[in-house]
This record gives structure tokens, C-alpha cells and sequence, in this order.
């Protein structure tokens, strides 16, 4: 079995946000990167788990500039076979999807995790999807394979739902999929010999621009209340915020 | 025109639908144009989408169980046929799974989660939403002949102020490649976690799965859906779908009330966009008072059922 997993670099869960150039870029200095963890816990481990199972291989791709191989060696460590990273800033969903569609044919499988931390966007797996014409199954906590008939067990509002499909189709992962699988010196090693390929952008008309960046607003001071006059929060909810 | 989709469940169109008809109707507005509604087989109160401001109601028959594929083909037919300027769906997990298929069959720019009504700027679209985990706001310029984008939840109160509009029935094409084979919905009746407006939340500081029946009395006192932090789910005290923060479910609600949560960065991030905050946790150090409207410093075994409490007196 081919599969290919759709990896992003995303800020650190606790960076510091700033911003630049009059509030219209995101400032990196100081920032430190990672792989978005939907796609490393969940996406990325479930393939290596199934080719572990079943056999074949598996492929990463992103879509970003040089500095971006690191994510990408990182992915190879904890068990890919090769990395496909795409020339490019990663300028919008669309764009990104057009990329990895371009790279996609021939695979059984194409994993997304459920969105990255960064954008929060949750969009680039059903994009691929319609360019692959493929079906696609969002938050899918199960996966199970047998020949070419998969089993999804996917989140829905309030419960989950059974799927069965056959191969090849897109996926994102969330929560439940697989372990984080931290990498050992061994697939450090071994991860520098792997091949990683750098391909050229498709061309693509951009849709969709960031025209500015704000900070929410700080946050009130928070009012401590006395835990004997708990008439006082319900009251406070009621009258003051108005949530009750 | 403004298209858009009005999901239901279980025949019933459900309050993101509503919402997001509202939302339409006001895009509209902006635009100076008209709002219609498509809608996916029959369900209860169809015709009164209307009064939520859409002019007409294109009821797509013929489509069994939902398949982002067969949908997708089948409402951007209707989004051509129509000649919409904007499609908008639901954030919803249906509405996202549809959103970057539209936006490919549309030749579309998109942008998920939208929170507040766009703003035109001659043919450029502007629209905002939170990034970073709720740690900032973007706006972005759409710029394509054709716009879509999905609503986050709770961010605007569905408004009745029309009348019932007339419904167009059209036949869809199945042919899906999905085989749903089994659907688990929880039981109860409280809205489940990424609609509930009010969240009871509880943590480590409980001590242990035993004591949870303090938290679910202030729950169902409030009318309030229970969720957890990520320790909590992860030692199986409570069930996974329960797990709010980064890796967890994202949340909005009007009020999350957290007991024994100290507040790691994790656990904000999925919690952040609430409108109100309150912590209930006896380390006056706790991170999460730094994030909250109201604090309580206490022992959460005494405060929890005084909550509960007050909140039966205060209905009298």
C-alpha cells in the first residue's frame, strides 16, 4: 500500500504571537517550529503503524521553503520512507491543496491531520480530495485496512460514524488515531539517507490574501468572588455577563 | 445571490443552521442582493428558513446519508444554476468537510470559520476569524468572482423576521462512494460539546472519576453540557469526546466553568473564544485565573455544590 501523509510546520503550542510589516505578516523571530501535531500524533503514525502491518510505504509532502526540511527529517525519523516538499510559501489553502494534489496520483491512501494549529483552517484534505476526485473522511479517530476496503470510524456532532470505503481516498485525523511516537537515534541516523525531493510548484492563481493581523483584546482583570457568596457569581452571570 | 447550505439532522435543522441562514442574510445585505437557501432532503421546518431571511428554498432530494462528495457536486450545482456570488456553510464537522470541495468546484477562494458579518470592498470580499488558536484575529481579502466560507459557531443569534419562503424541490444524483454502516449518537438531551452554549468542565483537581457527580448536577442545574481536560480523558475518568483543548474539541460557549483545571496553554487554546470564564481552583497560582472573567479560589468539593445551589434559589 502507497500512502501519503500531508504534513505542516506550525508554530510551537506556546510561541509568543507577533506580528509584522504594519500587522500584515507573522513576526518568526524567536518563534520555534513543529510539525503540526494532527499530523505527526495522528496522520503520520497511523501510516507507519499500517505499513508496519501491511506493508508498502510511506510518503510526506509539504508545501514550504528550505528551512522547512527539518519537519520533514523529522517525519522521516519517526518511520517515512521519503519526503516530497514543494518549492513554495504555503500561501493559502487552496494553494497548498493544488500542490499536494499535483504530487498525490498513484497513492491508496492521503492522510491530513483534522486542521493545523496555526490558521486553523481544516480545509486542505477535502481540497485535495475533490482534485483527486477521491472520496474524503474528516476527524477519523479509527482506521482499519484489509486488501483494498478500508473501515473509518469518523467524529460527528455529538457521536461517531462507521464507514466503509475502498481505496485510494483522503482522510484527516484527529484524536485516537495513534500514540505520539517520539524518534530514536536509530531513525535519526537512518533519516539523513532518506530521500527527500524538492519539486517545483504547479502554477496557480491565488484566490485569498491575509490583509491584516490583530491581538484580541487583553483580557479584564478576572474579578474574585468570595467562595461563601456564591449568590454573587449567579448573580454576576446573570446581570453583569450576561450568559444565564 | 448569497447560497446557503441549512443543515439538518435527524430531520431538524440545528441551531449552526439557522445561524448560518441569519449570517447569509446579512451577507446579503451587504452585497445588496438576495439570500436562498439549499436545503438536503425533507425535514421539519423548512419553509420557515425563510423567516431566518432566505427568499427561496432549494430542497435537494435523492441523497441518502451524507457523503462530502455527492453533496459537494450536488450544491455547487445548485450554487451554477443560481448564479451565486457567495456560498456559505456551517462550521460544522458536515460544513467543513464540504467547504474545500465547494471551494474547488466553485474555482472559489475560501476561508473556514468566519465570525463576524464580511465587509465589501468593491468586488473583494472581507472577512474575519480567529487564527492561532484564538491567540489572534485575520482578516482576509477574498478576491475570486466566487467566495465561499464556513461560520463558526455561536457567533451571531439566528433573527426570525420574514415569512415562510416557497420551497423548489430538484433531484440529486446518490452514487456515493461511502458505505455508512453505523451510526453511535450519545445519549441525553444537552447539545453536544461544539454547539453547547453553557460547559461545565472539570479536571485533575477532582481527585477521581467517583466524585463527578457534583459536576453533572451543576450541569444539569444549568442545562449545561460536562466536558473535561485532556489528563482526564487520557486516564479514561471520562470519556474521550469530553476532552476539550488543543488536541481535543475546540469550544465557544457563552459560559465555561472550570473546576480543578490549573490552565495549561493546551487547554486554553481550545477554550479561549468562550465569552465568559469561570475557574473554580484553590492554587491561587493557577494559570487559568490569568484567563478568566470570574475567579474562585476554593476547594472545589465545597464551592461546586454551592454553585449549584444558588443557582436553584435564584430560580425561585
Amino acid at each position: 500500500m502507497k500512502q501519503l501523509v500531508c504534513i505542516s510546520k506550525t508554530p510551537e503550542t506556546t510561541a509568543k504571537i507577533n506580528f509584522k510589516d504594519g500587522n500584515t505578516a507573522f513576526d518568526e523571530s524567536g518563534v520555534q517550529f513543529i510539525m503540526n501535531p494532527y499530523d505527526e500524533w495522528y496522520a503520520l503514525v497511523r501510516a507507519i503503524e499500517l505499513k508496519e502491518s501491511l506493508g508498502g510505504t510511506v510518503t510526506v509532502i509539504n508545501v514550504g521553503p528550505a528551512s522547512n526540511d527539518v519537519v520533514i527529517r523529522k517525519a522521516l525519523a519517526i518511520g517515512a520512507d521519503e519526503g516530497i516538499r514543494v518549492d513554495a510559501e504555503p500561501k493559502s489553502a487552496l494553494y497548498v491543496a493544488k500542490q499536494i494534489a499535483a504530487n498525490a496520483e498513484g497513492f491508496d491512501l492521503v492522510y491530513c491531520g483534522k486542521e493545523t494549529i496555526d490558521y486553523n483552517g481544516s480545509e486542505v484534505g477535502a481540497m485535495v480530495a475533490e482534485y483527486l476526485d477521491q472520496p474524503f473522511v474528516s476527524f477519523a479517530t479509527k482506521l482499519e485496512v484489509e486488501g483494498n476496503s478500508a473501515t473509518v470510524t469518523r467524529d460527528i456532532e455529538g457521536g461517531s460514524e462507521i464507514s466503509k470505503i475502498d481505496t485510494p481516498f483522503v482522510l484527516s485525523a484527529a484524536k485516537g488515531m495513534a500514540e505520539q511516537r517520539i524518534p530514536n537515534m536509530r531513525g535519526i541516523m537512518m533519516a539523513k539517507k532518506k530521500p527527500l525531493n524538492v519539486v517545483e510548484p504547479v502554477g496557480f492563481d491565488d484566490k485569498v490574501v491575509v490583509s491584516s493581523f490583530t491581538l484580541p483584546d487583553a483580557k479584564t482583570e478576572c474579578k474574585m468572588i468570595d467562595p461563601e457568596n456564591m449568590d454573587e457569581l449567579v448573580r454576576l452571570l446573570q446581570e453583569e455577563a450576561k450568559v444565564l | 445571490m448569497v447560497l446557503v447550505y441549512a443543515e439538518s439532522q435527524d430531520g431538524k435543522y440545528k441551531k449552526s443552521a439557522l445561524e448560518a441562514v441569519t449570517f447569509a442574510k446579512k451577507t446579503a445585505e451587504v452585497l445588496g442582493s438576495a439570500c436562498k437557501a439549499v436545503v438536503v432532503g425533507q425535514a421539519e421546518g423548512t419553509a420557515s428558513l425563510g423567516k431566518y431571511g432566505a427568499s427561496e428554498i432549494i430542497q435537494l432530494n435523492g441523497l441518502d446519508h451524507f457523503d462530502s462528495q455527492t453533496f459537494a457536486k450536488a450544491i455547487s450545482k445548485v450554487a451554477q444554476d443560481e448564479g451565486a456570488k457567495v456560498v456559505i456553510v456551517a462550521d460544522s464537522s458536515t460544513g467543513k468537510s464540504l467547504l474545500g470541495r465547494l471551494a474547488v468546484r466553485l474555482d472559489a477562494g475560501s476561508v473556514s470559520a468566519v465570525n463576524q458579518i464580511p465587509t465589501a470592498d468593491g468586488s473583494v470580499l472581507k472577512v474575519k476569524k480567529n487564527v492561532f488558536s484564538g491567540k489572534a484575529v485575520a482578516e482576509y481579502s477574498i478576491q475570486s468572482d466566487v467566495k465561499v466560507f464556513s461560520l463558526s459557531g455561536n457567533s451571531l443569534k439566528p433573527e426570525e423576521t420574514g415569512a415562510d419562503a416557497a420551497i423548489r424541490e430538484v433531484s440529486a444524483e446518490a452514487n456515493s462512494r461511502v458505505n455508512v454502516i453505523e451510526v453511535n449518537k450519545q445519549q441525553g438531551n444537552v447539545a453536544p460539546l461544539p454547539e453547547a452554549e453553557l460547559v461545565v468542565s472539570a479536571g485533575r483537581g477532582m481527585k477521581g472519576p467517583e466524585n463527578w457527580g457534583i459536576i453533572e448536577e451543576l450541569a444539569k442545574e444549568l442545562g449545561a453540557t460536562t466536558a473535561c481536560s485532556r489528563p482526564v480523558a487520557d486516564t479514561g475518568w471520562r470519556p474521550h469526546h469530553e476532552h476539550v483543548g488543543q488536541t481535543g474539541v475546540a469550544i465557544k460557549p457563552n459560559l465555561y466553568i472550570a473546576a480543578g483545571i490549573s490552565g495549561a496553554i493546551q487547554h486554553l487554546a481550545g477554550v479561549n473564544s468562550s465569552k465568559c470564564i469561570v475557574v473554580i481552583n484553590k492554587d491561587p497560582e493557577a494559570p487559568f485565573f490569568k484567563a478568566a472573567d470570574y475567579g474562585i479560589c476554593a476547594d472545589l468539593f465545597e464551592v461546586v455544590p454551592r454553585i449549584t445551589e444558588a443557582l436553584k434559589k435564584a430560580k425561585g
